[in-house]
């Protein structure tokens, strides 16, 4: 929404503030206020002068040297130009010697503007340029009557001629003006209207208000010989009105209302197109206007379209529609697609005779649907979209009929079709001052309260401590809504800051959120940085991932309104994502990556979704580089460790993953329970991924790790009697699971083994083919005693007797 | 004999004093002082001593003894000190060459964000909740004042899975599951993932994070809104932080209010940061609207409430002088290595 500071001051006539100030203190008292342009920034010096003389240049064959009066006694300079437009006695705007425009003809527009001095061109010296009106930095959209390429000629436009020679002719041309922008929130309505901003900017500046006065108008004719409604969707149309314009003579609308719908970025066209542009400007009602010879049987019929019925808008746009959407039809045929766009078999052309004015009230989200299928998007629509006041309507009409009068665009008839079978009344709403200071936190009086509302044209009765909101602010409805109008023109800045004083409470992380604090800690103490990725996967990385038709994880969730297929389904494992991040990273060449995510996966209980699904926080680690299985295990053991989590783990070969080195993966049960699996990415998926060497992945389902009891840490003495250490080489076949012969050793050890420790592990020469050799360090210890050569020999004859059992033999 | 003894000494001194070198000291020792050694000779011849004489010679070995041990004990001192001092200046090494680290890993830009906004609120005593990122509509529209067919809703770009059930565009849908356990007063903030149907690009993703605050009591006022968010504001950008509240609009508070910060890149002055307007967006907030409190049955005539929603992207991105959210989603190692 825009509106010029001179429209504004239309109505609030004792306005006087800067384009800063009216920002500053129209964005505090609520309507938002996002910026501003001022036209005149870099126009300086320009005043209206006349062409006295012209003569050919000297030396120049397509430059003219022209004498014009820039005084209005006397005074004429030199001014040098190649515009072929201008003729001895024209009046044009010129800039003087140190003046500024806001364009020039070779750069085109300048943040700053050009400054324009004396010079000579071709060897004639010249004081100052006669303008376009792109130098002035406007257009001939805005400006039509302003010549293409040339300069603008003042004189050709009637209103211009009698300017007087050496006044502001920036002033004239109306461009010492501001235009602002605002950001109006969906549920102030009115200030989708200059009148509604214009009342908010009287009330924040404590001055009157003075909205036009709308007259009656039109002949002694009947509107009803005219015209009839009837309206068969009333669901979707709660008011309708229509007037009759006759005689039309279509001409340019003056100079102020041109000056003003340009100000505000419309197109200045015709009397007719004008009114109905600056009516929906002003009360923010959109109107229409049918060539009412176009309309037949003299009818017009408010209906739903039918499924598949075609329609071409006035832009020469053919639409399909369907039976949700709202027509505007005559006897025979629609005539427009009702709040959107008139049709082009009865629209306005150059010889309209006689016009019908059309001003309704839609339903706002049937509009909205309806621009939204169509792909439409037009400034009556929006404006309906809000869903408008219907109580404005007639006075809308009214306004608009009395501009057509006032203007001399047309005869009015008398009279108007009104179908508005429910009328909207006004509410009423109590109000309670110390009830709206509670809230607020301030201590302010209920005459100042009282004021406030009266500000803003809502009718309070101090007796009945009551007040009536006229139909325009449908956003009030409660106490509370009006605290904030109070708050508003109180000030938000002069309300105080306390902090509660209520209860103590108590602040702090879940369970949850501290486990996957420690968790960062710990993969971040092993080198790998958090990233993040979408919650949303394309369906296609389940290919990538070479994932079975039926595997669980390709059971997701699908977005009926994806962005793309990119974004369509919600990730069952962040595996995706992260393969991707390590892609990334590969591509541009990063060495030693490693990531982690801590991220929710969403797993359906059933498809399509009835319930919310289980989601799941899950750790997800990644790396390539410096990095192999065992790293990725020990930040596994790490985190089960520190995490208090002592239970049984085991680390299963084959979890089963395809999308994993088959040989090179394993499943972690921690206490039984599937926890975690970790292994090398499969070849064929790096392929997939672009990933150009061995990558590592582990995934632990946290979710699955809070609800599993922790072990508390006790303190377990410092030993006090010495150990024994024996070391133990052995060879046995490939197949053999260092985890069982670990296993055995603890086992068979029972209380005594303090510690196995792997320290080699060797294949080739003087190993038997297909068997391997593994040596650990294994101490022992006593924690009531200090333990004898013989006592620890035993053991280790026990020991290895039973490995001899799975096939492991004492290396010699 | 007495003559003798000092004729020792004196040999011994001068023995010591001539000595080059450490381990040549020991071998003075066992000349002097050894068993074999002169003074032990001196000791052993003395059974030719008159008997009265005998202590007094007693006495003048044993301090002869001392006086040798003395001087060999400083000798030695010497040679020490001298030897480290030799050893110390050709141990000099370059304390400029780079120190040993270990490869920390880092938080993503956002949690550490997150934490610091977490830390603040809960040293005001609030909690850290969580909700669903998948939401029934109720929660995230309706149970918050927004109607079906509301135009909040479509100016909000939601995804839907189904009719009913969506990916939440806010965290507000956790106030609601907070305010239905029934157990007041609440103080709570509300972290997490949001969507919306925006393209990416350097301003916008189509899932960012929300901070979400909601406190309900007797006797919260406006002015509980101002203070605390103003607490907030000073804790998170520094002391000197002014805070600007204006008026706005949201479906679930009323009143409601943006909150500005004064620029934290250039103090309010006006930068590229903060469009020269010196202030910086960061929060909406309001009052609890009444129909939302009684919605989750609590009495809006006995209990008022704050709420507030901070985009955490939005303050990590200008607390790092990051110019593209695309960089926070990307997960390039030269990119999160930096916090």
């Amino acid at each position: 929404m825009d509106t010029s500071l001179s429209w504004i001051k239309a109505y609030v006539p004792d306005l006087e503030c800067t384009a800063q100030e009216y920002t500053d203190a129209m964005t505090l008292s609520g309507t938002k206020v996002e910026g501003y342009k001022e036209f005149d920034k870099n126009l300086d010096k320009i005043v209206v002068g006349k062409i006295n003389k012209i003569e050919k240049h000297p030396d120049a064959d397509k430059l003219i040297v022209c004498q014009v009066q820039v005084e209005e006694e006397g005074k004429e300079v030199q001014i040098v130009t190649g515009a072929p437009n201008v003729k001895e006695g024209d009046k044009v705007p010129v800039v003087l010697d140190g003046g500024h425009v806001a364009s020039s003809h070779k750069d085109g527009e300048s943040e700053n503007g050009f400054k324009i001095k004396k010079g000579k061109l071709r060897g004639v010296e010249s004081f100052g340029m006669m303008c376009s009106i792109e130098e002035l930095g406007s257009n001939t959209d805005m400006y039509p009557d302003a010549a293409k390429d040339g300069i603008y000629i003042l004189s050709d436009n009637p209103e211009y001629a009698d300017a007087p020679v050496g006044s502001d002719a920036v002033g004239l041309l109306g461009l010492h003006d501001v235009v602002f922008e605002y950001e109006v929130t969906s549920n102030r309505v009115d200030c989708f209207g200059v009148l509604g901003i214009a009342r908010e900017a009287a009330a924040t500046f404590g001055k009157k208000f003075v909205p036009p006065v709308v007259k009656e108008t039109g002949n002694q004719e009947d509107v009803n010989n005219y015209i009839s409604v009837e309206v068969k969707a009333p669901d979707l149309c709660t008011r309708y009105t229509a007037r009759v314009v006759k005689n039309i003579k279509l001409a340019p609308s003056p100079e102020w209302m041109q000056r003003r719908l340009a100000s505000v970025g419309i197109r200045p066209i015709n009397n007719i197109v004008d009114i109905t542009n600056y009516v929906m400007e002003e009360y923010s009602q959109p109107m229409h206007a049918y060539d009412l010879d176009c309309i037949e049987g003299r009818k017009i019929i408010v209906r739903k379209a039918e499924n598949g019925e075609k329609f071409t808008t006035l832009d020469g746009q053919e639409h399909e529609l369907d039976d949700t959407m709202l027509m505007i039809c005559d006897g025979e045929k629609a005539v427009g697609l009702a709040g959107i766009m008139g049709g082009e078999n009865s629209m306005i052309t150059d010889n309209v005779q006689t016009m019908l004015f059309e001003a309704a009230t839609f339903d706002g989200t049937n509009i909205r649907l309806s621009g939204k299928k169509l792909g439409m998007r037009t400034d009556a629509q929006a404006k309906f979209e809000k869903g408008l006041d219907p109580n404005t309507t007639m006075e809308a009409m009214d306004r608009a009929c009395q501009l057509i009068e006032e203007l001399g665009a047309g005869e009015v008839v008398g009279g108007a079709v009104d179908y508005y079978p429910v009328k909207k009344e006004p509410v009423t709403i109590p109000y309670d001052a110390d009830k709206i200071n509670a809230l607020l936190g301030t201590e302010i009086s209920e005459e100042d309260m009282v004021s406030y509302f009266e500000a803003i044209d809502l009718l309070p009765d101090t007796e009945k401590k009551v007040v009536t909101v006229p139909t325009w602010r449908q956003d009030l409805e409660r106490m509370a809504d009006l605290a904030e109008e109070v708050a508003r023109f109180y000030g938000y800045d002069k309300i105080p800051m306390t902090l509660p004083k209520s209860s103590a409470t108590r602040g702090g992380l879940s369970d949850k959120l501290i486990l996957e604090n420690q968790v960062r800690d710990i993969v971040e103490a092993y080198g790998f940085c958090e990233g993040m990725t979408f919650s949303f996967e394309s369906p296609k990385v389940y290919d990538k991932l070479n994932l079975g038709q039926e595997d669980a994880l390709r059971k997701s969730i699908v977005i009926a309104n994806p962005l793309g297929e990119d974004y369509s389904v919600m990730r069952t494992s962040a595996l995706g994502g992260m393969l991707s991040s390590l892609a990334v990273n590969y591509n541009r060449r990063n060495q030693d990556v490693r990531l982690y995510e801590l991220a929710n996966v969403y797993l359906p209980k059933q498809l399509p979704l009835t319930e919310l699904p289980d989601e799941r926080v899950q750790l997800t680690l990644g790396a390539y580089g410096q990095v192999d299985f065992y790293d990725m295990k020990g930040v596994l053991e790490e985190i089960f460790s520190c995490l208090g989590l002592r239970g049984k783990t085991e680390y299963c070969p084959d979890a089963g993953k395809v999308f994993l080195h088959p040989g090179r993966q394993a499943e972690v049960l921690y206490e039984g329970r599937a926890a975690a699996y970790l292994g090398e990415v499969h070849p064929a998926v790096l392929k997939n991924f672009g990933i150009g060497e061995r990558a590592y992945v582990a995934v632990v389902d946290l979710a699955e790790l809070i609800v599993m009891p922790k072990e508390n840490v006790k303190y377990a003495g410092v030993p006090k009697f010495p150990s024994i250490t024996r070391d133990i080489s052995m060879t046995m076949k490939k197949q053999v699971l260092a985890g069982e012969v670990e296993a055995v050793i603890c086992k068979k050890g029972g209380s005594l083994v303090e510690s196995v420790e792997l320290f080699d592990i060797y294949e080739g020469a003087q190993i038997k083919e297909g068997c391997k050799s593994l040596a650990y360090k294994i101490i022992f210890r006593a924690k009531d005693r200090t333990l004898t050569d013989e006592e620890v020999s035993n053991t280790m004859d026990k020991i290895i007797k039973s490995l001899e059992e799975i096939g492991v033999a004492l290396r010699k | 004999m007495k003559e003798k003894l000092s004729k020792i000494m004196e040999e011994a001194m001068a023995q010591i004093d001539e000595s080059g070198q450490l381990d040549k000291l020991n071998d003075i020792r066992v000349a002097f002082l050894g068993k074999k050694g002169e003074l032990t000779s001196v000791l052993k011849s003395m059974k030719e001593v008159a008997p009265e004489d005998r202590p007094k010679i007693g006495q003048m070995v044993n301090e002869a003894r001392n006086t040798i041990e003395k001087r060999l004990e400083e000798r030695r001192a010497f040679f020490e000190k001298k030897l480290m001092e030799e050893k110390i200046k050709g141990e000099t090494i370059d304390v400029t060459l780079p120190g040993k680290r270990a490869v920390l890993g880092h938080r993503h830009p956002n949690t550490i964000t997150l934490e610091e906004v977490e830390n603040i609120f809960i040293g005001m005593g609030y909690q850290v909740v969580e909700g669903p990122e998948i939401e029934f509509d109720y929660y995230n529209f309706e149970a918050l004042n927004i109607p079906a067919d509301h135009p909040a809703k479509d100016e909000q770009d939601t995804f839907y899975i189904t009719k009913d059930i969506l990916l939440r565009t806010q965290t507000s849908s956790v106030q609601v599951h907070e305010m239905e356990k029934g157990k007041l007063p609440i103080r709570m903030i509300a972290p997490g993932r949001v969507f919306r149907s925006d393209e990416v690009d350097a301003t916008h993703s189509p899932t960012f994070h929300q901070i979400e605050g909601l406190v309900i009591d007797k006797n919260i006022t406006f002015a509980d809104l101002k203070g605390t968010l103003q607490e907030f504001a000073i804790r998170l950008f520094g002391e000197g932080t002014k805070v600007k509240f204006r008026p706005h609009h949201f479906q679930f508070t009323e009143p409601s209010a943006e909150m500005d910060v004064s620029c934290f890149k250039c103090g309010g002055k006006g930068c590229r940061f903060c469009k020269g307007s010196g202030w910086v967006e960061i929060l909406g907030c309001g009052m609890v609207h009444p129909h939302v409190l009684e919605m989750s049955g609590i009495d809006p005539e006995e209990y008022t409430g704050f709420a507030f929603g901070v985009g955490l992207e939005r303050i990590a991105l200008f607390k790092y002088e990051i110019d593209d959210m695309r960089l926070m989603y990307e997960n390039d190692m030269r990119f999160l290595k930096q916090f």
